[in-house]
């Protein structure tokens, strides 16, 4: 079952750090791609007369966060206002593309992205392993674990994978009801590439050649209490596995470390969540004590393992009408997820420091 | 073919049957058209013949077999109560009248064609309908009313008929809502207020089809479409918040239950005719995908929804603009009243 014979894949040598790219990114911070073998760039730069990335050639698109940067420097270019200007006109008068799903590659890359940052790099800081597994294109199936009472894992999971993937690409998860019954989340989630959960949309976007992710623990595992962490949840009823089957496109495992402290959920005020129509209403150490500022995470650190893929062009044509066979492989890329979440938590040692 | 095709359209002094009337105009496989409606048509077609008639009467029955139609084409199925006296007087038009009409149709030996409009509301609208809606989705478990429900049930009888009569090609096209310089829709209404209600933290995605692309699925469907069910819509989408942007209007973000106020208020003054049920499209949306038409009869629509919003927005006032139209379309300042757009809903 294990598809081991892949020669690019970097070895997850625990403390081993690879080469870093020395270009610089379009937001003018290092690029923090792993460097081709023998190279000093990463796939994205290495290209003929990569040297010419520096921050003050004027070729080079400049993006808003960039302007926004330089402005706030005092360094006050003429243009880079000029050029503000046009990307807020441009913004205001609705003159951007987005795709059948509404995802508005402009919005998330140049304003929400910089927006997470912080919250990535310094306040769960997160380590990614393994990203370059995820293939540079073509579908494929991410398979994640599903903790931390808010959905922030997907967010997190989003955020590594554009900004660490060699080819930046961008995740596609799919979401359930709750999400799009939400006021601004809804529509968040929307302009971020996110889209519904059911099969439909997971076909429409793997024929698409995207990147899906699925959780498949879905509300038992975001819902799950302290006592439970890190333990898996059912996997629901292998549906995923089953369009994975027939779209013949790889699984990559995914381990989420870090969600289960950043939001500990040590109650569950099951009357008051039903009054409010949720899946479960979450009480932490900090909320509802702390009222809205107990919506705050707690600053745990974090590890997101992407794992070896697992080809689905291995098993014959009828594979997925075969239930015993679809619960099998469900439950044993669910082990293969629980180990790589244990793995991950070694890794990882302390919770918070 | 050795002679022409003898078609007969229900809702003819509607905008659809009336565009398509004027469509056939010019078209040689076409020898003749027949129109029944309760009004007149308000613009004279070639080739037409118009009969005052309510599709629920046994005059259509007649008027099949005396004029030997061949090709049946359904629009008359409306999504405004307030035009028809009555929710419960759309409703019986809607369904009855399509129950009837296939009753009739059903004994006439020369039908070989029918063509239905239907619509894309069929496949309802909440948070766990696909982002993109195929023409196979199962929407047993959509919450329909209104619109919605009778295009459904108009369908099931549809069908039923394609059942019973194996020898008539029968093809239903779902159809987004239409948009363009002289249609009139809930959504052309809805897009024309000064100030636009919307829900507040939600932003759908607006997905429409051109009114000449719309025209243009029925021609060509009347020919070359194999028996099935197509969706009929432009091609992209957009968010309701940059569709406002574009008309240069002012979105007034409300929350849910304001807006339901808002638009009873609205339907009310009559300035709106926005159904209730409709109104889950200010959180949802609904996306369809055309794929199918596209393959089995050739169907590209011209515009995408940011043209066909585009167009709405420039050519309102009933001037041409630069993009070539078809013969129908031509004839449009004289079917305009000044800045309002047609009298006729689709």
């Amino acid at each position: 079952m294990q598809n081991a014979a892949n020669d690019n894949v970097i070895r997850l040598d625990a403390r081993r750090e690879p080469r870093r790219c020395v270009a610089t990114t379009t937001s003018g911070r290092p690029c923090r791609n792993n460097a081709v073998d023998g190279g000093d760039y990463c796939r994205v730069h290495q290209r003929p007369g990569a040297e010419a990335q520096s921050t003050t050639s004027s070729e080079r698109p400049i993006s808003d966060t960039e302007l926004v940067d330089r402005l706030v420097d005092g360094g006050v270019d003429p243009s880079a206002i000029e050029k503000l200007r046009a990307f807020m006109s441009r913004r205001l008068k609705g003159d951007y593309p987005i795709d059948e799903f509404g995802y508005d590659r402009e919005l998330t890359r140049e304003i929400l992205i910089p927006l997470i940052r912080p919250l990535y790099e310094r306040y769960f800081r997160v380590r990614t392993l393994g990203v370059s597994r995820i293939p540079n294109e073509g579908p494929a199936l991410l398979v994640a674990n599903h903790s931390g009472t808010i959905p922030i894992d997907a967010v997190m999971m989003q955020y590594a994978v554009t900004t660490e993937h060699p080819a930046e690409r961008v995740v596609r998860s799919v979401g359930a009801d709750l999400v799009w019954t939400t006021p601004f989340v809804s529509h968040l989630a929307r302009k971020t590439g996110n889209a519904v959960a059911c099969d439909e949309d997971a076909y429409a976007l793997l024929e698409r050649d995207q990147l899906v992710a699925v959780f498949p623990e879905g509300f038992k595992g975001v819902g799950k209490g302290w006592s439970e962490r890190y333990k898996l949840q059912r996997f629901g009823r292998g549906g995923f596995i089953e369009v994975a089957l027939r779209a013949r496109v790889p699984i990559v495992p995914v381990a989420i470390v870090g969600a289960e402290e950043a939001f500990p959920m040590v109650g569950n005020a099951k009357t008051l969540a039903s009054l409010l129509r949720f899946p479960y209403f979450p009480i932490t150490p900090t909320f509802p004590l702390l009222g809205p500022l107990g919506l705050l995470p707690l600053p745990s650190r974090w590890v997101i393992e992407f794992g070896e893929p697992i080809d689905m062009g291995q098993y014959p044509q009828g594979a997925a009408d075969d239930k015993m066979f679809v619960f099998d492989l469900t439950d044993s890329i669910r082990d293969r997820i629980q180990q790589m979440v244990y793995k991950g938590l070694k890794y990882r040692g302390g919770t918070f420091l | 073919m050795d002679r022409g095709k003898r078609i007969l359209i229900t809702g003819v002094s509607n905008f659809l049957g009336l565009r398509i009337a004027k469509r056939f105009e010019d078209d040689d496989e076409v020898e003749a058209v027949f129109g029944v409606d309760l009004r007149e048509p308000s613009v004279p077609v070639d080739k037409l013949e118009f009969v005052r008639a309510d599709i629920r009467s046994p005059l259509i029955a007649r008027i099949i077999d005396s004029n030997e139609i061949d090709t049946l084409i359904h629009t008359n199925i409306t999504s405004h109560p307030s035009r028809l006296g009555g929710r419960s007087q759309m409703k019986e038009n809607n369904v009855m009248g399509t129950l009837q009409l296939l009753a009739a149709a059903q004994r006439a030996k020369k039908i070989q064609r029918v063509i239905m409009k239907s619509s894309t509301a069929v496949y309802g609208m909440g948070p766990k309908e696909p982002s993109i809606v195929g023409e196979d989705h199962d929407n047993r478990h959509a919450h329909l009313y209104g619109y919605g429900k009778d295009c459904a049930e108009a369908e099931t009888y549809v069908r039923d008929f394609a059942r019973r009569r194996k020898d008539v090609e029968v093809v239903i096209l779902r159809t987004q809502s239409l948009i363009g310089p002289t249609v009139r829709t809930n959504m052309t209404d809805y897009l024309s207020l000064p100030v636009i209600p919307t829900a507040l933290g939600f932003d759908p995605r607006l997905q429409l089809v051109h009114e000449e692309d719309a025209v243009e699925a029925f021609g060509r469907a009347t020919h070359d479409a194999p028996r099935g069910i197509y969706n009929i819509t432009g091609q992209g989408v957009v968010f309701l918040s940059k569709a406002i942007r574009m008309l240069g209007k002012v979105g007034l973000p409300l929350l849910f239950p304001a807006a339901q106020a808002a638009s009873s208020v609205l339907r009310r003054v009559g300035t709106v005719d926005f159904p209730p049920d409709q109104l889950q499209f200010l959180i949802y949306g609904r996306v369809v995908d055309y794929g199918r038409a596209r393959e089995e009869f050739g169907f590209v629509p011209r515009y995408t929804t940011e043209e066909a919003i585009v167009d709405f927005r420039d050519h309102r006032d009933g001037s041409l603009g630069s993009q070539p139209r078809p013969a129908w379309a031509r004839e449009l300042p004289g079917l305009l009243e000044p800045g309002t757009g047609s009298k006729e809903y689709a």
